[in-house]
């Protein structure tokens, strides 16, 4: 997974997004003084490589009423773990999905997933899912629910991802 | 960004078409809102319509590629902190005031408070940790991503 210098311009041109124009890749690459379909060909290529995971819309998940969300944890064993990760981020309602290290005694949990609902009953519901899916690969589990925004900022290329 | 939802009456089906497609992916292609136009029996102007009054609307809070922030050098790592209550507006104070400090949410647990340390190499991480730790005398939990797993996640509109 490499990139270039050029790459590097295609994906900072792009970081605020696409023109809304006919032929937004045309005015992209006219930006950067490059033929269309060369920056095509780059875009593509890094598409293939996962340094763009995708082109896309985001929407708004807020404004479309899913308004609850908590940070639900589990502690799972560590040979069944990649495979019950594969399966918790493949769910549509887990929008983050991380196996990560514990910090013992006092955290357990090595699984991490964003669960997203349009209510607080409705993510205890998916979180209720998740543990049937897990069954009894899983020790313990908890869910964090976020009680203010301390600070947002846009991270420089993941802005809004 | 908006954080409530749109009145139900905001968005009509087409555009809840749209949402529901365009999340899943966006041609690349010379005309790629005519491809999608193509594919849902829109003109391609209107498709553009469409998209522009939504991302005005709040709906959509990005249009474009997403980028794997790794791949572009950058390094992150998730911090949890036990704070304790009576000292935590001040520990706010000197934990935002790192600029690697990305995000932070105060969340209801005996860790209260969770960040993403966002930082140009991975060797500053740490370095910006333990500075936290050195300022505020609290243990700064690291949880750096060990695996990520493909997300299925989608917004139904």
């Amino acid at each position: 997974m490499t990139i270039d210098a050029t790459d590097r311009k295609i994906l900072t041109a792009t970081a605020s997004g696409l023109p809304l124009s006919p032929t937004p890749y045309a005015e992209v690459a006219a930006w950067l003084d490059l033929p269309e379909d060369e920056l095509i060909a780059r875009m593509a290529r890094m598409l293939e490589d996962g340094v763009i995971r995708r082109i896309a819309v985001a929407p708004n998940h807020y404004a479309l009423g899913m308004v609850a969300n908590g940070m639900s944890v589990w502690d799972v064993s560590d040979d069944a773990a990649e495979g019950l990760g594969t399966q918790v981020g493949a769910l549509d309602f887990v929008s983050h999905c991380y196996l990560r290290p514990r910090a013992l005694p006092g955290w357990p949990y090595n699984l991490f997933a964003m669960i997203h609902g349009t209510s607080r009953d409705e993510v205890e519901a998916h979180r209720a899912e998740i543990a049937r899916l897990l069954g009894p690969a899983c020790r313990a589990s908890d869910i964090l629910y976020s009680s203010r925004i301390l600070k947002k900022t846009g991270m420089r290329f993941a802005n809004g991802g | 960004m908006r954080r409530t939802p749109l009145p139900p009456d905001a968005l009509d089906a087409t555009d809840r078409l749209l949402l529901n497609v365009l999340q899943d992916g966006f041609p690349l292609c010379s005309h790629p809102f005519a491809a999608v136009g193509e594919a849902l029996g829109l003109a391609e102007s209107e498709v553009i319509d469409r998209v522009h009054r939504l991302r005005d609307l709040g709906a959509i809070t990005r249009f474009g590629p997403f980028i794997d922030a790794e791949a572009m050098g950058g390094a992150f790592c998730l911090c949890a902190m036990e704070v304790p209550a009576e000292r935590f507006e001040a520990v706010v104070t000197l934990v935002n005031a790192h600029p690697e400090v990305a995000h932070n949410y105060e969340r209801v647990h005996r860790l209260n408070m969770w960040f993403v340390l966002a930082c140009d190499r991975p060797e500053a991480i740490a370095r910006v940790a333990d500075r936290i730790e050195a300022e505020t005398g609290l243990t700064v939990l690291r949880f750096p991503k060990l695996q990520e797993f493909f997300i299925g996640f989608r917004v139904p509109a």
